[in-house]
């Protein structure tokens, strides 16, 4: 029978499968970090268990690592983390990518970047923008402290069986719009809740001319709009990216594995429980004017009139009048960063839209490179120098200004154009106001001073 | 875990959709190590504020929060369903879950219920209307019942048993020990080891 390719990633996962219970899916890799963890590993020691698999699992310190100035420059709660992630790793074996390490970065960056994310495998994390690494062809979700504690002593997962969505966007995106202009538009279109309950896979001739990193943006978002996971076939843009990678099978294991990979397809004929269509050729740059990310319009357009008591109460905070256009909402702070658009190809993105110019007189800008790799790369080909004499922050990697939960965050009152993923109230600093956008956008925001149509620059 | 059949208490009216586990429990209390003691800091910034619905006097000692649709949607963060928890609620209503959240609460011991539109607007406004009345939330029975309504809702059926049972998922997985075993003795040599 034709299958989707999320039925063909599961069924290769199931452990056993009864009526009565919801199966049980190997894990083949978990990924840790100092926030989600730490009751997680607590709760083992308690009843005596050990990590069954810790070759299989990898940890990495982002969430609340500072971007400058090392650990000393972490507060106290925040060193305590690190330090008791650090102590549960050297206990139990975990390889750990330590603030201050050459591969140290967030979670969802460096798993690709090391090439242990791969077609086909299932991947967790206690971290709901897991669904990153479905760009690759894996199935890939977000789980909670106890669920991290049950893939720690098991390396399986009980889980219901979800439904099968298609995301079908063909034709050519214009110039100045990206994937996350792809993921903004969609969200804008299904609200953040009608994912709910699904595997997502991404299909359609505008995904397939996507990079890596632009699948990877488009997927991280998957759970902006409620999905469990999200997910692109693998293709020979994901073999190019993945071979000669650290942790890529190598000579006669390469050959094999990739035959395998060849067939994480979906069937032709197999049937989706629900579709959804996108004309990309149309699209335009989108930036998000509430406190959440369905709450998005065309930068060309303006703040909506409220259709609800959520509208009104996100206009309330966002401090916007409806009718206002959105390329006149001035901005104070720029964060480009977080693990929906902070690899190498972003940065580049951006760069070339500052390249020459300077950060507005009233705006403070800031990049915070996805990992300690990205930020080696970056400065090799000399991004870096471009965004310091542009006037930006060119900081350490690490999670910073998209959650807030290190130094780096808005003032009440503050507003930023942000490259992030989540515009909720108080997300990048208590009061803080959230516009999320592409990296161009973030990039023509900050040397202009507002929102503003990138496509004005280029 | 302590099993888990019934909450009976007031209930507290938070009528907003969409509500993200960021306004839940906010960033800057996802430092602690420990699974208790997040109760203080739930909804943090909207307290903050003054007059927030939970706080005022009658909605003091509730148990059962009821509120909008796609309840706890964003961050995995299970530290949203400790709060929660920690500061009374034993059950939440609710015409939506987001998923992750969902499967959180029920790990946590929380009764997290799903009723049509048209029974949370009603408990909202019995709520809002009559602060001290008690409504019950029978696991068992499945069903939400109070003085003049009962209804009936659906579960999924092994987390209803779970909580029933109070039961250690964790052990009852471990019992599949052999077919993990063999499972695992049949993955490909090529798939990566973060060694």
């Amino acid at each position: 029978m034709p299958t989707t390719l999320a039925k063909k990633l599961w069924d290769s996962h199931v452990v056993r499968s009864t009526p009565e219970e919801p199966d049980l899916l190997y894990v083949d890799l978990h990924l840790v970090h100092e926030v989600t963890s730490p009751q997680a590993f607590e709760g083992l020691r308690l009843s005596g268990r050990r990590v069954r698999r810790p070759d299989l699992t990898v940890a990495t310190m982002d969430h609340n690592v500072p971007t400058r100035g090392g650990v000393r420059a972490a507060d106290e709660l925040s060193r305590k983390q690190m330090e008791v992630l650090a102590e549960n790793c050297r206990r139990e074996g975990i390889p750990l990518h330590q603030i201050g390490s050459r591969r140290q970065g967030i979670v969802h960056v460096i798993g690709p970047e090391l090439g242990l994310t791969q077609p086909g495998m299932l991947i967790v994390c206690g971290d709901s923008h897991t669904s990153t690494h479905g760009a690759f062809g894996a199935l890939a979700f977000g789980i909670g402290t106890s669920e991290v504690e049950m893939v720690l002593a098991t390396q399986c997962l009980p889980q219901k069986r979800l439904r099968d969505l298609a995301v079908n966007v063909d034709g050519e995106l214009p110039l100045g719009v990206t994937a996350k202009d792809v993921v903004l538009g969609l969200i804008g279109r299904t609200g953040i809740s009608q994912g709910q309950g699904h595997l997502v896979e991404y299909r359609g001739s505008t995904i397939r001319a996507l990079s890596m990193e632009g699948r990877m943006t488009v997927c991280n978002m998957s759970i902006e709009w409620g999905a469990k996971a999200g997910m692109v076939a693998p293709d020979d843009t994901t073999f190019t990216y993945l071979e000669r990678r650290p942790h890529a099978p190598k000579g006669a294991e390469w050959d094999v594995a990739l035959d395998y990979w060849r067939s994480l397809v979906t069937d032709d004929g197999a049937a989706f429980d629900q579709e959804i269509s996108i004309d990309a050729s149309h699209l335009e740059p989108h930036v998000t004017w509430g406190t959440n990310p369905g709450q998005v319009a065309p930068v060309t357009g303006r703040v909506p009139s409220p259709h609800s008591d959520t509208d009104e109460r996100a206009l309330r905070y966002m401090d916007l009048k409806p009718g206002t256009a959105l390329a006149d909402i001035a901005i104070d702070r720029v964060f480009i960063g977080s693990c929906t658009n902070a690899r190498l190809e972003d940065l580049r993105a951006a760069a070339q839209v500052i390249a020459g110019k300077h950060v507005h007189s009233s705006v403070r800008a800031m990049v915070v490179p996805g990992s300690t790799s990205v930020k080696r790369a970056a400065e090799e080909e000399g991004l870096d120098a471009v965004f310091k004499a542009a006037g930006f922050e060119w900081r350490n990697a690490g999670c910073s200004m998209c959650l807030g939960m290190n130094p780096d965050i808005l003032a009440p009152g503050e507003r930023c154009a942000s490259t992030s993923n989540r515009n909720f109230e108080g997300r990048q600093g208590s009061g803080g106001r959230t516009h999320l956008m592409s990296p161009p956008m973030a990039a023509a925001a900050a040397i202009t001073g507002h929102l503003i149509d990138v496509r004005e620059l280029l | 875990m302590e099993p888990v059949s019934k909450v009976t208490g007031r209930m507290a009216p938070l009528d907003r959709a969409d509500v993200d586990t960021d306004q839940i429990i906010p960033k800057q209390f996802l430092k602690r190590i420990e699974r208790t003691g997040y109760g203080p800091f739930l909804f943090y910034d909207w307290r903050a504020k003054g007059d927030f619905v939970l706080d005022r006097p009658e909605h003091k000692g509730a148990s059962v929060l009821v509120t909008g649709e796609n309840f706890g949607c964003g961050s995995s963060r299970e530290h949203a369903p400790w709060a929660i928890k920690d500061a009374g609620y034993h059950a939440i209503i609710s015409p939506t879950f987001a998923d992750i959240f969902r499967a959180n609460c029920y790990k946590t011991g929380i009764l997290a219920v799903t009723l049509p539109d048209r029974q949370v607007r009603h408990l909202i406004d019995l709520a809002t209307e009559d602060p001290a009345m008690e409504i019950t939330v029978d696991l068992e029975a499945q069903e939400v019942r109070g003085d003049g309504f009962a209804y009936k809702f659906e579960i999924d059926a092994f987390a209803r048993g779970m909580l029933l049972g109070g039961l250690d998922e964790i052990t009852l997985v471990e019992r599949h020990a052999s077919s993990i075993g063999a499972f695992e003795s049949q993955r490909p040599a090529w798939l990566p080891s973060a060694k």
